[in-house]
């Protein structure tokens, strides 16, 4: 079989944006700095130079107004915008359009319209970017019924899952970590599109199973690698998508382990990980032999002197440590 | 105005806060490429005439609200640099305690109420600041720095609003240094003049060449004259350009380096506040030299502050969440 070869995170969001661009007309991308300078991440490289001003568009900085003209170009039908909120924490001066507007137009016009939108952004922590520019708030969209919430961990998965998302036709919030966009991974150089709804098993395992999601999911690993060494085998499911949220293979590797740790970078209370922790309460209560183990932030906001952000963070010693507090 | 109408003392006064504000920057650059100050640093350099110009009218007791590019406001409002330095080392003596950095830059002592990550986050505050004066019956003004990006959010149009119907004293200093990031104030803006917007909300507003310290002094005066007087808000359009990248770091790929270098050499506030001061005999180079040289010391003093403070520590993390405690559990920790 021949290699395939390697690519970093954003260059695989730049091919599927490049696919999507080039295969429909009506795919345009609209946000602060992504089309001179190729988005401040360079996810958006060299596509304003290829599809030009008119469908690569540099926006002020009105995020509630840019961001709801995505979502009413989304509603006509004339155009599937993918719109760049260029930190997650700016989601504060737009959240209406998104919860009230995008996540309720379908349900609430009695199923007549379809928002085909994606809402790229990016979150997470580690660069002493401090407490507005560091959040990881996935946990916000999850809660608002109408939204679907993709947060890759490999540039295979983004790659796939971006192309995915531009493809449906209801609205998706696309979460990128930045601490993976310089990571590099094996990904096909043509188009392919990874199902919404399907989780991914990144390790498999017997002894206990770790539910982590984006960066976590690679301290996850981290943690397992050195677990291994001393004989303790680790499941790593990565749900890929939030919502929808694939449960059974979730509760199959609970099933088959006995043993829960959930890792996540969100904020501790009403997160991703009490939400799994939810999950294996109510449909595998029976199959676990020991407490669900969850591995958070602290509720506070995230510090900006690296000497506290490091202690913010989930870190793989600490997912080690919680491992073996329930074996 | 002409120079002769300014108090000598606040002439100095302006000089020696745009030279400290240049000479922080320019030091913290070094800093960031050396590594010992993390994140995202803007830096103000090109653009100190609009806070010492503004400032040179502000007491302790009035208020300003900051953006991301703040280091030059906290200092003109009186901010002690060796705690900010030791903040954007991310130190436990730092004016933040290390939690904020150079975005969070705030010193509620002396009236500055933050520096800002969130564009446009800061100007409701300054309304809310005005108000608060106004419903005490006190004299001071509240003043909001913001970009010319900043001036596209809804909570500019949203504060402009609320002050006019007010009367609120409050003025808005729109700081537009041309870019938004990468993005041209032509390419993001329709009028020519930010200062135009003032029309919508029956305000004055005025635009001024922010390389001219006299010239913003002069519409500040008036401005915050007019605030103090109780007869409402005024807009502030200060047409001025940053020397260096959007913040460090900063490719700039979007502009050519023959215009930066045009402004350095033609447009520096520094520079040209320096010929006046000097053909107009009020003071010597000599006099003019020393400021800079005070000013590396108080620098070079503040560095090594920050260099020898200690880091915070894990028991600081869940600290400053509240101030009241209360029955249960605050701050979880799994
Ligand atoms: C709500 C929000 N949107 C976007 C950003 C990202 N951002 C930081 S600074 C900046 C440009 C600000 O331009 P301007 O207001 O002109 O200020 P300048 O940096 O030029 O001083 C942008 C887009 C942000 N911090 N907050
Ligand atoms: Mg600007």
């Amino acid at each position: 079989m021949a290699m395939v070869r390697e690519i970093t995170f954003a260059q695989a969001i730049n091919e599927a944006l490049d696919y999507e661009m080039s295969k429909d007309e009506k795919v345009i991308i609209m946000g602060e700095d992504v089309g001179r300078y190729g988005g401040i991440f360079g996810a958006t490289a060299g596509l304003y130079e290829k599809y030009g001003p008119e469908r690569v568009r540099d926006t002020p900085i009105s995020e509630a107004g840019f961001i709801g003209a995505a979502i009413g170009a989304a509603a006509t039908g004339l155009l599937r915008p993918v719109v760049e909120l260029m930190f997650i924490d700016f989601l504060g001066v737009t959240f209406d359009q998104i919860f009230n507007q995008a996540a309720k137009m379908r349900y609430m016009f009695g199923g007549k319209a379809k928002i085909p939108m994606v809402l790229r952004t990016t979150c997470g922590a580690g660069f002493a970017a401090a407490a507005q520019h560091s959040q990881s708030l996935h946990a916000l969209f999850i809660h608002v019924p109408g939204l679907k919430v993709i947060m890759p961990s490999t540039p295979y998965d983004a790659k796939g899952l971006l192309i995915a998302s531009i493809e449906d036709d209801d609205p998706v919030v696309f979460i990128e970590h930045k601490g993976l966009y310089g990571i590099k991974g094996p990904v096909p150089e043509e188009p392919y599109s990874i199902p919404l709804g399907e989780a991914d098993i990144k390790k498999e395992g017997k002894d206990v199973t770790i539910v982590a999601t984006a960066a976590m999911v690679h301290k996850a690993l981290e943690a397992a690698k050195k677990l291994k060494e001393e004989g303790i085998s680790v499941e790593v499911v990565d749900p890929r998508t939030l919502v929808p949220l694939d449960v059974d293979t979730i509760v199959n590797s609970i099933k088959k382990t006995g043993r829960l740790v959930v890792v996540d970078e969100g904020y501790p209370r009403c997160s991703f990980a009490t939400d799994i922790a939810a999950i294996a309460a109510s449909k595998a209560f029976e199959y676990l032999k020991a407490p669900v183990k969850l591995v958070t932030p602290p509720a506070t906001p995230i510090p900006f002197s690296p000497a506290l952000e490091k202690e913010w963070i989930p870190s793989a010693e600490k997912i080690e440590k919680a491992v073996k507090e329930i074996l | 105005m002409p120079v002769e109408e300014i108090p000598k003392e606040t002439l100095l006064w302006m000089y020696e806060t745009m030279v400290r504000i240049r000479l922080h920057e320019e030091r913290v650059a070094e800093l960031f490429a050396q590594g010992k100050v993390p994140g995202f640093v803007h830096l103000y350099s090109g653009e100190e005439a609009i806070a010492a110009g503004v400032m040179a009218h502000l007491r302790k007791d009035d208020f300003i609200t900051s953006t991301h590019r703040g280091h030059g406001h906290y200092i003109a409002k009186g901010g002690d640099i060796k705690a900010s330095m030791a903040e954007l080392f991310g130190k436990k003596t730092g004016s933040c305690k290390g939690k904020g950095g150079s975005m969070h830059i705030a010193d509620l002592d002396v009236g500055e109420l933050g520096a800002n990550g969130i564009v446009g986050g800061g100007i409701p505050h300054a309304v809310g600041a005005a108000l608060g004066i106004k419903l005490n019956g006190l004299e001071s003004v509240a003043v909001a720095f913001f970009g010319d990006g900043a001036a596209n959010q809804g909570t500019f149009h949203e504060s402009l609003n609320l002050a006019s119907i007010w009367k609120l004293p409050v003025v808005f200093v729109c700081e537009n240094n041309q870019y938004q990031i990468s993005l041209p104030a032509k390419e993001h803006t329709n009028v020519k003049d930010i200062a135009e917007r003032a029309k919508a909300y029956g305000i004055p507003g005025v635009a001024v060449d922010g390389q001219d310290v006299l010239a913003v002094y002069e519409v500040a005066k008036e401005a915050i004259e007019r605030a103090r007087r109780g007869e409402g808000p005024t807009l502030i359009e200060v047409k001025t350009y940053r020397f260096r990248g959007h913040f460090e770091g900063d490719p700039q790929v979007y502009r050519s380096k023959e215009e930066i270098k045009w402004w350095k050499e033609n447009k520096d506030p520094i520079k040209i506040f320096e010929k006046i001061l000097l053909e107009k005999g009020i003071f010597t180079k000599e006099e003019l030299e020393k400021v800079w040289e005070k000013a590396r010391k108080e620098i070079e003093g503040a560095v090594k502050f920050a260099e020898e403070s200690p880091w915070p520590t894990k028991e600081d993390l869940t600290e400053d969440v509240f101030s009241t405690p209360t029955k249960g559990v605050l701050v979880w920790q799994w």
